[in-house]
């Protein structure tokens, strides 16, 4: 018998992980893909390339979240939040704390932790999207234990956005995003369409979305 | 049950313990204060151990009275040295040997005591009543209360201004911010001590810093709800210190705090979970020492077609309420601040080609040109043509092109 097999017999409780419920991600296929949301209390890594939809995906999880209250924290590394792309999507923003790090990737990850061990936030974002490779491969793996034993003490939701996967065993779910094809109409931007997989799961799974431009918004400009 | 401290020339001292046991304080005379100890038998013993505990924290040679009622106190302290417990109903007995000239009488019943040959209390106190109210008056028979131990007034309690202010002068200049902070905690602690007493909060705290040979160093830290915590306080003031330390060593500090009520909210059993607002507030001045002090808050969009305007303000989140779920998934931008400068190649008055540092190559589709222009009357105006690219590797970008300074930049990324 293995070893973990005979942790399993002698503490069932070992191996589970509380159920502290889920943070509709407001979009239903990707709410299909990550059976009900994003599981609070655990870190979850959203990777991709360049307009591969993690923004897009991201400020529909913020704006569900707030609507359902929540207080979010968005940790920009790059200091490249665009208040009025969330506002389109949904987010009330009185209920998000940006802290605009300015492209600093120490600062973004000592600031993280600052919040995730302080409590009360519903969903932490941690967006390292434009975060040099070398910066993000620094992070050790004690830092990366470090941000998911916070959110599972506190029951927040930590969400990261990278190019590439680096927590590894630190977070529960992975989802990589990739980019299938933008959709023009005429001389618009009309949105992009985005395939996410979701990996470390018990079997890979994809979703397919759409994000949409604002155009009411764009024309304004 | 009342106490009477009485020491010559020391009333600051005296207030500063009396404060320490009740904040109903009476200052009778330059000399002598009374305040109320009722209800103190739970926390010092009984009103002997009361009076000990009172010596010990006096500091100085002073009479000390504890008796049922103020004047009685008062009588004793004068009129005894030491400590004076007296019992509920011994009173009479208590002051019987103090002299009468302690009552304090006008200048004509003091000469007719003085004739009939009355020394002390207890002589006055054992003459008949009807006598002393037909010789003496109205005066005569309230100063025989007061010889037998009767006096029936109510406390006059002095009234504090409401300016919670500390100030310690220094010995010698301090320039290091750790010695600072010892003499900061000390000035916090009885601050928050005095608003405590009154059930009071504050929400400003502003730091007086009288340096060498050098102007005043002045620190205010404004906080989103009231707060009553000297240890929070210490760090918010730390962290600001550090971060904008004095010109020159300190001489003096001096702190005042901005009296409100404090906070008392009722949450709902199915709110959402948010942040304590005292450790939110910590949580916050520790990012903005970390990050810069614009650089943390909550994002509020301003009323302009100006691209990329925006206002930070304080994160105050307030409780959550629930708006339901909707509205379907848009596609984001995500900002290079400042924009980031491109060479852009032209075919057919279309982006064909970028060289940036976010961006280089082959533009595959470009749609534009979107013009935008506006604040021309202010000394800052704006005035471009906005293009989405769609480079041949697949991303997604926005492009400006500046028509005033002929000038092409990547907005940002769609994402």
């Amino acid at each position: 018998m293995g070893t973990v097999a005979q942790l399993r017999e002698i503490a069932p409780g070992f191996l589970k992980r509380e159920d502290k419920g889920r943070l509709s991600t407001g979009i239903p296929a990707m709410d299909q893909l990550t059976s009900g949301g994003i599981a609070r209390g655990t870190l979850t890594e959203i990777c991709g390339p360049v307009s591969s939809g993690r923004t897009s995906f991201l400020l529909a999880l913020l704006g569900a979240a707030t609507r359902q209250g929540e207080c979010c924290a968005w940790i920009d590394g790059a200091g490249s939040f665009d208040p009025q792309s969330a506002f389109d999507a949904g987010a009330d923003l009185d209920r998000i704390l940006w802290v605009n790090c300015s492209g600093n990737t120490e600062h973004a990850l000592k600031a993280v932790d600052l919040l995730t061990q302080g409590g009360g936030f519903g969903l932490v974002v941690l967006d390292l999207a434009d975060a040099p490779e070398r910066d993000l491969r620094r992070i050790s793996m004690a830092s990366w234990f470090r941000l998911r034993h916070a959110a599972e003490r506190t029951g927040a939701a930590l969400v990261v956005a990278e190019t590439a996967i680096h927590a590894r065993s630190c977070s529960s779910l992975q989802i990589e995003m990739k980019r299938k094809r933008p959709v023009w109409t005429g001389k618009l931007l009309h949105g992009m369409e985005t395939e996410a997989e979701s990996r470390k799961h018990y079997r890979s799974q994809t979703a397919e979305f759409t994000a949409l431009a604002c155009l009411a918004c764009k024309e304004v400009g | 049950m009342y106490a009477c401290l009485h020491a010559p020339g020391n009333l600051p001292l005296l207030l500063e313990c009396a404060r320490f046991f009740s904040p109903h304080i009476e200052e009778i005379d330059e000399d002598t204060v009374v305040f109320d100890v009722r209800g103190l038998a739970s926390l010092f013993g009984p009103p002997e151990q009361l009076a000990e505990a009172m010596e010990r924290r006096v500091g100085v040679a002073a009479n000390i009275a504890i008796a049922a009622n103020p004047d009685a106190a008062i009588h004793a302290a004068h009129g005894r040295r030491g400590v004076t417990v007296i019992a509920p109903g011994r009173e009479e007995d208590a002051l019987a040997r103090l002299p009468v000239n302690l009552l304090c009488a006008s200048a004509g019943t003091a000469e007719l005591l003085e004739l009939w040959g009355i020394r002390t209390f207890g002589e006055f106190a054992k003459l008949p009543p009807l006598g002393v109210a037909a010789r003496l008056g109205e005066e005569g028979v309230r100063l025989q209360r007061l010889a037998r131990g009767d006096g029936g007034r109510q406390l006059r309690p002095i009234e504090d201004p409401l300016q919670f202010e500390e100030a310690m002068e220094l010995e010698y200049p301090v320039d290091l911010l750790e010695p600072l902070s010892f003499i900061l905690s000390r000035l916090l602690n009885e601050v928050c001590r005095r608003l405590g007493a009154r059930s009071l909060a504050t929400n400003e705290i502003r730091l007086l810093l009288t340096l060498e040979k050098a102007p005043e160093h002045a620190v205010m830290v404004r906080l989103p709800v009231p707060m009553l915590d000297p240890a929070g306080f210490l760090k918010m003031l730390q962290l600001e210190l550090s971060g904008h330390p004095p010109a020159a060593p300190v001489l003096k500090a001096k702190l005042a705090a901005e009296p409100v009520k404090p906070r008392r909210t009722q949450q709902g059993l199915f709110v959402a979970m948010s942040p304590e607002p005292e450790k939110l507030e910590l949580t916050i001045s520790r990012l903005r020492h970390l990050t810069g002090p614009d650089k943390v808050g909550a994002v509020a969009i301003v009323d302009t077609h100006r691209p990329d305007s925006f206002a930070m303000r304080a994160f105050a989140p307030g409780v959550g309420t629930c708006q339901g779920v909707g509205a379907p998934a848009r596609l984001s931008l995500r900002r290079y601040r400042p924009a980031k400068y491109a060479q852009v190649v032209l075919e057919r008055e279309r982006p064909a080609r970028i060289s940036s540092p976010v961006v280089n190559g082959a533009i595959a589709v470009a749609k534009g040109p979107w013009r935008s222009s506006g604040d021309w009357w202010s000394a800052e105006p704006w005035n471009r043509d906005e293009w989405d690219v769609e480079a041949t590797h697949g991303g997604l970008y926005r492009l400006y092109h500046e028509l005033d300074s002929r000038r092409w930049f990547v907005e940002g990324s769609y994402d």
